[in-house]
């Protein structure tokens, strides 16, 4: 449901795009979506797919889904990790104090249009 | 014939949300009325907190109450029973989140023109109300005991995103395997600037210091 809830943003941004550039039909969307996002890959297509069928500009667009990995950087030892494999415990010093560089984001990359 | 091209976009799929709440927040501003979103999981004890806080608040401040949580035709009328204050349900049609666009409807429904004071009681959820922002003037969240106190290592986010956290349900410590340092110094960790209170809406314990917390902030919010 939260899946739902970004597509209709990410829809509603590219429908106004659509609109200022007088484009005819949004053909492609390329969006990059974070591991630790929160965003259900099946989910977020399941809701998509179902969503621009009510667009103006993107009944038949088709979906670039991308996945970004995240990574976690270490403020005791200066390394960065990957977040998914070791959560929140630095793997090189067992640190806590790290935080997030990327994967929480989701972003619209590009669009391809005619 | 048409020609197929690129065009670059590069933009956080939130963007338009974060221009809305902004916008939505300069707006309170300007009517002088400061909107609370109270995040927590569900059953936390939202609704009972938010009903001990506003009967202590109630004589200093116009409140109303905007309910978004699953059962909130309940939630709505239970406030409104127990503390006499304006409420409404917000139909989030299956969303598991408030957005700004939907908060703003919200106000337009409950009428800000007579509040100095709008609670909303976001969604029961960890997770995906943190993600986007409503454009309310802060943000406060509830933990209660029995969640346990690895919640902060497991949704940082909405910890992060919270000026106020309240550890609820004390009056069940015993009964639970909380450990309450460790809890508050992983907040502290995810969050520098966190004001954690420890209460009990139940039993009333600490809804002062609530009260108390609320005062100065509506005193600096006012005079920024
Ligand atoms: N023991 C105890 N129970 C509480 C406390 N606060 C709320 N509850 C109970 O927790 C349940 C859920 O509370 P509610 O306010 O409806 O949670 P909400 O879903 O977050 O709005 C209810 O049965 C409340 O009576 C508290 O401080 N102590
Ligand atoms: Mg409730
Ligand atoms: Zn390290």
């Amino acid at each position: 449901m939260h899946e739902l809830g970004i597509v209709m943003h990410v829809i509603k941004q590219i429908e106004e795009l659509a609109k200022e550039k007088q484009v005819h039909e949004v053909k492609e969307l390329t969006l990059e979506i974070g591991e630790v996002s929160g965003v259900v890959k099946e989910y977020f297509v399941d809701a998509f797919n179902w969503a621009i069928k009510r667009t103006e500009h993107m009944q038949n667009c088709k979906l670039n889904y991308i996945t970004i990995q995240a990574i976690t950087y270490c403020e005791d030892c200066k390394q960065t990790y990957e977040t998914v494999k070791y959560g929140k415990e630095c793997p090189h010093c067992h640190s806590k104090k790290t935080y997030l560089v990327t994967g929480r984001d989701v972003y619209i990359k590009d669009v391809k249009v005619d | 014939m048409k020609e197929i091209k690129t065009i670059v976009v590069n933009r956080s799929a939130y963007a338009d949300n974060d221009e809305e709440a902004n916008l939505l927040r300069e707006y309170l501003k300007d009517h002088g009325t400061f909107l609370v979103n109270l995040m927590s999981s569900p059953g936390a004890g939202k609704t009972t907190t938010l009903t001990a806080l506003i009967n202590l608040l109630k004589k200093d401040y116009r409140i109303g109450v905007m309910e978004a949580d699953i059962d909130s035709d309940v939630d709505a009328l239970s406030i409104s029973k127990n503390t006499g204050v304006k409420s409404i349900q917000i139909h989030t049609s299956g969303m598991c989140h408030l957005d700004a666009g939907m908060t703003k409807s919200g106000l337009d429904s409950i009428d800000i023109s007579d509040l100095d004071l709008v609670f909303l009681e976001n969604v029961g959820n960890l997770v995906c109300p943190a993600e986007f922002d409503t454009g309310a003037s802060m943000d406060m969240m509830i933990l209660s005991i029995p969640e346990g106190d690895d919640k902060p290592l497991k949704y940082p986010l909405v910890f992060e995103k919270c000026d106020l956290v309240l550890i609820n349900k004390i009056d069940a410590i015993d009964y639970f395997d909380f450990d309450m340092e460790k809890c508050k110094k992983t907040i502290l960790m995810r969050n520098p600037n966190a004001t954690i209170i420890e209460i009990s809406a139940k039993t009333g314990k600490n809804i002062n210091q609530v009260v108390n917390y609320f005062h100065k902030k509506l005193n600096s919010w006012r005079a920024d």
